[in-house]
This record gives C-alpha cells, sequence and structure tokens, in this order.
C-alpha cells in the first residue's frame, strides 16, 4: 500500500475512465432519446479502427479522432436506418450492430497490425500544470481527456438548460405526446443515435491512438458492455456518469496498482471484482432517476 | 466469438457439405484459438503452425480455423461442430480448452484431438507442449543483468502451471545474477485484452519496474514500455521484432510448424497415437528472439551461453538447491526438477513476494 503514488495513481484514473466515459456520454444521449442501441461495443471498436486508420494516413491525431467519430456515426446510422425507419427489434439489432462492428473493424484493420500510429502529445497547460498535486493528476493529459469532460458538461448543459434538450428528452419520455405536439421523433433519434455512434468512436480511438496505442483485433475486450452498464446505474444522468466511469476506472486502475506494489495481502480475486462492485454499489445507493418512459419502444407516426 | 468467425465457420460447413459429396479424401484439420490471428502473439503463432502444414502437404489436407472462442462451453459447441463437419484431427490451442476437448473427444472416438498446454489424455487426445520456461530462464538472466531498478515486473494471465512455472524459471535465472532482484507480478485474468494488458504495465512501471517481462498475448505492454522510455520487454509467444531493438530486447518465440507437420502427417500415414510431447529449445519448439544491441555484449554473450547450454541438456532451468516460498525444501544440490513437479507446478520459489490466487 504504501508505496503506490498516489499522484500516479489518480492520474491512472482519469485516463483509464476516459473511452467509457465517452462512449457512456453518448449511449447516454441515445437513451434518452428514447432508444436503446446495444451496439456501443461495435461502434467503439469501428472507431478504434477507423481512428488507427486515418491517423496513420494522415500522421494526424485530431483527423484520427474525427474519422473515427465519422466511422462511430455512419455504422450508427445502419442501427438507426433499421430501428427508426424500418422498426426492427432494437435489443437484436444493437446486438447485431456490435457482431458487425467486430467483423467490420478486423477487416479494415487487416493492413494495420503491428503498425506504430502517430503520437497524441499531452496538452501543454502553463501554469496548471505546474500546481502542486493537482497538476500532475489533471493538468498533464492528453487533450481527448479534456475533450471528453467538456462534452459532458455540454451534453448536461444541452439536456437540462436548452430547448432542444428538452424536447429529446420529451421525445424520449413519450414519442407519442412529442409526436402530438408536433415534434419530428424519427428525426430527432437518428440525430441522437448518430451523436452516440461519434461519441462511442471517439471511445475507441482513444484506446488504438492513446491508451495501449496501437491496433489490436477485438481490442476494446468488452469496454462498450462496462459504458452501457454504466448508463443504467448513473440513472441517465451526466454528472453520475462521470462518477461512475471514474469509479470504474479507479478501482481498475488501484487494482494493478495494489498488485504491481507488491505488498498486497487482499486475495487478488477480490481485486478483480472490486471495480464492478464498486461501480455497481455506489451507483445503486445513488440511484433515484428511472429509464426514459419509451425507452426501447419502437415509433411509427400511425400508432 | 466474431462475426468473422461465424461466416467462417458458415463457410466451412459449406465447405465440407461440398465436399462430402465430392467423396475427396483429403485430411481435414481444425484448428480453434482463443484469440485472434491477428494477435501477433500466441494465436497467431498456432497460425502460422496451420498454414505451414497447408504448404508441407498442399491437396492433400484442408484447414480452418475458429478464432477468438472463449474458454467455456463456446468451446465445446465448436469443437462438437468441427467433428460433425468431418474433421480428422483437432487443434485445440489454449489450457482453458481442455474440459470441453476431453467431453467431445469422447463423443467422437474416431476423431483425433490435440490439445495444447494441458495435461489429460485420452486414446484419441494427445496433449503437446513448449518447455517455454527454458525460454523464460534466458530471459530472467537478461532481465536481472539488466534491471537498475531491481524491480522486474511481470504480468501473469492466469495462474496455471505453464504461468508459475514461467514465473519461476525467471526468477531464479535473474536471482543468480542480481541478488537484489525483486518480482512484481500482476495478474491480469486475460490472455488478450490490450488496454488491461497496457494498463498492468503502466501500473508496474509506476511501481518502478524497468524491465517488462508478460505472459499475455498482445504487444500492448510494449507499447507502453516504450512510450514510457527506459523500459525494457520481451516478446511472447511471438517474436514482436517491430518494437526492437527497444523496449522489446529479445522475445521468445513458440514454433508449433513441425510439430503440427509431423502430426498431420501422422494422421496421413494412419501411424497417429495418443501421447505427450513436450520440447524445448533443443526441439527448436522454443526460439530465442534475436537478442538487440540495446543488451551490453557479455550479458548477450551469457544469454546465448545459458540458451545453448539448455539446448545442450547441460544446464537445467530447475536444478537444485532450491526451496519452495514458503521455505520448505524442494530440490537438494545438483538435483533436476522432474516433469510431473513442473507439469503441475502451482507454487512460487523461495524469494518471490505474493501469493498465487487458488
Amino acid at each position: 500500500m504504501s508505496n503506490i503514488d498516489p499522484i500516479l495513481l489518480l492520474s491512472a484514473i482519469i485516463v483509464v475512465s476516459t473511452p467509457i466515459l465517452l462512449a457512456a456520454i453518448g449511449e447516454l444521449v441515445v437513451e434518452r432519446a428514447g432508444v436503446l442501441n446495444l451496439g456501443v461495443e461495435g461502434m467503439m471498436i469501428t472507431g478504434a479502427v477507423c481512428g488507427f486508420v486515418v491517423a496513420t494516413a494522415t500522421g494526424s491525431p485530431w483527423l484520427g479522432f474525427a474519422g473515427a467519430a465519422l466511422g462511430g456515426a455512419l455504422l450508427s446510422m445502419v442501427f438507426g436506418i433499421l430501428t427508426q425507419l424500418f422498426l426492427s427489434n432494437q435489443v437484436a439489432t444493437g446486438l447485431a450492430l456490435t457482431l458487425f462492428g467486430l467483423g467490420l473493424s478486423a477487416l479494415l484493420g487487416q493492413g494495420y497490425i503491428g503498425v506504430k500510429g502517430p503520437v497524441v502529445p499531452d496538452l501543454y497547460l502553463p501554469g496548471l500544470r505546474d500546481i502542486p498535486f493537482l497538476g500532475p493528476v489533471m493538468f498533464r493529459h492528453d487533450a481527448m481527456v479534456y475533450i471528453a469532460l467538456l462534452i459532458v458538461a455540454l451534453v448536461w448543459l444541452f439536456l437540462n438548460r436548452t430547448r432542444a434538450g428538452r424536447v429529446l428528452r420529451a421525445v424520449g419520455e413519450n414519442h407519442d405526446a412529442a409526436h402530438a405536439l408536433g415534434y419530428k421523433v424519427v428525426r430527432l433519434r437518428l440525430a441522437a443515435i448518430a451523436f452516440g455512434g461519434a461519441c462511442a468512436g471517439l471511445g475507441g480511438a482513444y484506446l488504438s491512438l492513446v491508451r495501449v496505442p496501437q491496433w489490436t483485433e477485438g481490442m476494446t475486450a468488452g469496454a462498450g458492455w462496462i459504458a452501457l452498464a454504466i448508463v443504467v446505474f448513473a440513472s441517465w444522468r451526466p454528472g453520475r456518469l462521470v462518477l461512475g466511469a471514474w469509479l470504474f476506472g479507479g478501482a481498475t486502475a488501484l487494482q494493478l496498482a495494489l498488485q504491481a506494489s507488491g505488498g498486497v495481502q487482499i486475495p487478488i480475486e477480490y481485486l478483480q471484482m472490486a471495480p464492478y462492485l464498486a461501480t455497481i454499489l455506489v451507483l445503486v445507493i445513488l440511484r433515484a432517476g428511472r429509464a426514459p418512459g419509451s425507452l426501447g419502444r419502437p415509433f411509427h407516426a400511425s400508432s | 466469438m466474431t462475426f468473422k468467425t461465424v461466416l467462417l465457420g458458415a463457410t466451412a460447413a459449406a465447405a465440407f457439405a461440398t465436399g462430402a459429396v465430392a467423396q475427396d479424401d483429403k485430411t481435414k484439420v481444425g484448428f480453434i484459438y482463443v484469440g485472434p490471428v491477428g494477435d501477433l502473439g500466441w494465436t497467431y503463432q498456432h497460425d502460422q503452425g496451420r498454414l505451414a502444414v497447408e504448404e508441407e502437404y498442399g491437396d492433400k489436407v484442408e484447414t480452418f480455423y475458429v478464432e477468438s472462442v472463449p474458454e467455456g462451453p463456446d468451446a465445446e459447441r465448436v469443437l462438437t461442430q468441427m467433428a460433425l463437419q468431418g474433421a480428422d484431427l483437432i487443434f485445440t490451442t489454449s489450457f482453458g480448452f481442455m474440459e470441453a476437448t476431453m467431453n467431445v473427444a469422447q463423443k467422437f472416438p474416431d476423431v483425433k484431438f490435440e490439445h495444447a498446454t494441458g495435461y489429460q489424455r485420452a486414446d484419441n487426445v494427445s496433449t503437446y507442449s513448449a518447455r517455454f520456461y527454458e525460454g523464460r530462464a534466458v530471459q530472467g538472466l537478461i532481465a536481472g543483468e539488466m534491471t537498475e531498478s531491481n524491480i522486474i515486473g511481470y504480468i501473469g494471465s492466469y495462474p496455471i502451471p505453464e504461468v508459475i512455472r514461467g514465473i519461476n524459471a525467471a526468477y531464479i535465472q535473474a536471482k543468480k545474477v542480481n541478488p537484489e532482484v525483486e518480482f512484481r507480478v500482476v495478474w491480469a485474468y486475460t490472455w488478450f485484452d490490450p488496454a488491461k494488458e497496457a494498463e498492468a504495465a503502466k501500473a508496474l512501471i509506476d511501481a518502478g519496474a524497468d524491465v517488462i517481462l508478460q505472459h499475455t498475448d498482445s504487444t500492448a505492454p510494449q507499447a507502453a514500455a516504450q512510450e514510457a522510455g527506459d523500459v525494457i520487454t520481451f516478446g511472447q509467444a511471438s517474436d514482436m521484432l517491430d518494437y526492437a531493438p527497444k523496449p522489446r530486447v529479445s522475445s521468445i518465440i513458440d514454433n508449433w510448424n513441425q510439430y503440427y507437420i509431423d502430426r498431420v502427417g501422422a494422421v496421413i500415414d494412419g501411424t497417429w497415437e495418443s501421447k505427450d510431447t513436450w520440447d524445448g529449445i533443443d526441439a527448436g519448439m522454443v526460439e530465442i528472439g534475436e537478442i538487440t544491441d540495446a543488451v551490453p555484449a557479455e550479458v548477450k554473450e551469457a544469454a546465448l551461453a545459458l540458451k545453448d547450454a539448455i539446448a545442450a541438456g547441460e544446464v537445467h532451468p530447475f536444478t537444485g538447491p532450491l526451496k519452495k516460498q514458503d521455505g520448505s525444501d524442494w530440490l537438494a544440490e545438483g538435483e533436476v526438477a522432474d516433469d510431473a513437479t513442473l507439469a503441475g507446478m502451482n507454487f512460487y520459489v523461495e524469494g518471490l513476494t505474493g501469493e498465487i490466487p487458488q
């Protein structure tokens, strides 16, 4: 215990939780619009490969992230068109999207196994980075860490403080009523799904460009499912989502650090469980919200 | 299982359906892999073996594989399907496929099975493994010589004998050349999860390790070490030469090619028999990847000398006097560990800290 550096640990937590946070905030918007997209894992991995391919081709990680967002959004449109226009079952289509994304990414990434991507530099924040303790923990990361937090803040603002955000929530709560009021349910939902796809893509690209950083088949290894779970446990609220992602990332980073520090006396099985237990426990205790009323239900203007 | 593998399975099924009609007498060889063939590690090397079989026998064989099969009930389903599709020989290439292999082998006595790194056999089930620990000893020597912080990080997958053997072998040799050395083992509980492997490597580096040994299959720890700077690593299962000359200073390469060619040949000739194969450096099943210039010349020389001595049978990585972690005697002076003990190894040797999860 004594030889874990808290600064390194906290800074690791922020990095570990970023991809989950990105994917989860996208899914949160999708679900608040009343759509359940279980294809997060597939969109993440597609984003991971698109981001890596674009970044190595152009040499710019930022174009890579843009490519990842685009790739994720395009893939999510497959889901969007099937579920919103053809009214296919959302659960089945989402699961299929995950399988499709895993296969598609393996195909796209074939020439990129073992290739090294461009380096994503840490954002240089003069002044802030030199604050004792807080500097190394919070202000010496790459820009995507801050962009992820910014996206969360903007989503919160959008959902709670803007008219468009309230319309989106209305669509998610009761699509028939929203439709009766003249809101374009399908169009709004498609936009939300695309946003979700783009965020999942960014999360995937964060893995392939920053955290790992390389392309390997199947590299998301379940991160998309964690993101989905965190949305539910955070009761669809952006603030709690950050808490959930940090808790999960924190417990993951802590258990590895505990093992690496040598002097652990806690059985490793418990350490392995810790991230899941801690996240579920805390978010269940906090839980007060409920699912959006129309979540997962198909909508057609005739009904 | 990925969508791709489902498709491959379907294609394979279609191929066999037509094959049966055509009454061809090709020997059909199936492989199931725990990771993707593109992992550049464990599964990649098995697939290289599959390709070597195809090259050797050409039209006489037909191979097919299913990748990323989880260890557990899924494996049994995939194996059953392969057997139903008319496979003559099936290689099951991960420890966790053992139960599934035994169960399916019982149902299909005419199909031959080869299970990697396991210990259960039957009339139609052979086992094979490589003495990776011989390579681990060579890595341990380099690691012990090269470390400056005297902390060596080790990313373990699952606490099974194969992995524990590797930790012990590396530690014994590292301790021999550097009595100050300390091992930190992180159990990742995965064979393949690049993000988790990278985090484990970073946690070890944060804890002061300047040498990282890995027993997981992706190149993510290599990338993490490269990013951290002054850290060295070793390629695992495959050469991982993309990360040479540094951080990757050497590697253990599993070379299954000859074994797969021999065993498929035995099925073709009708001479296949159930047996247990455990080959090491001398048979070429374990290769030591090129030691790069990041390693000082005299260390490189010592490492190569150790490798040759192991290959010649002059040195055994587990030679007494050795005690177990709890201080009890294991091997007396000059005594060499027997294969049965090694195969079921579930203890650390003296000096290693931490507990093996049970």
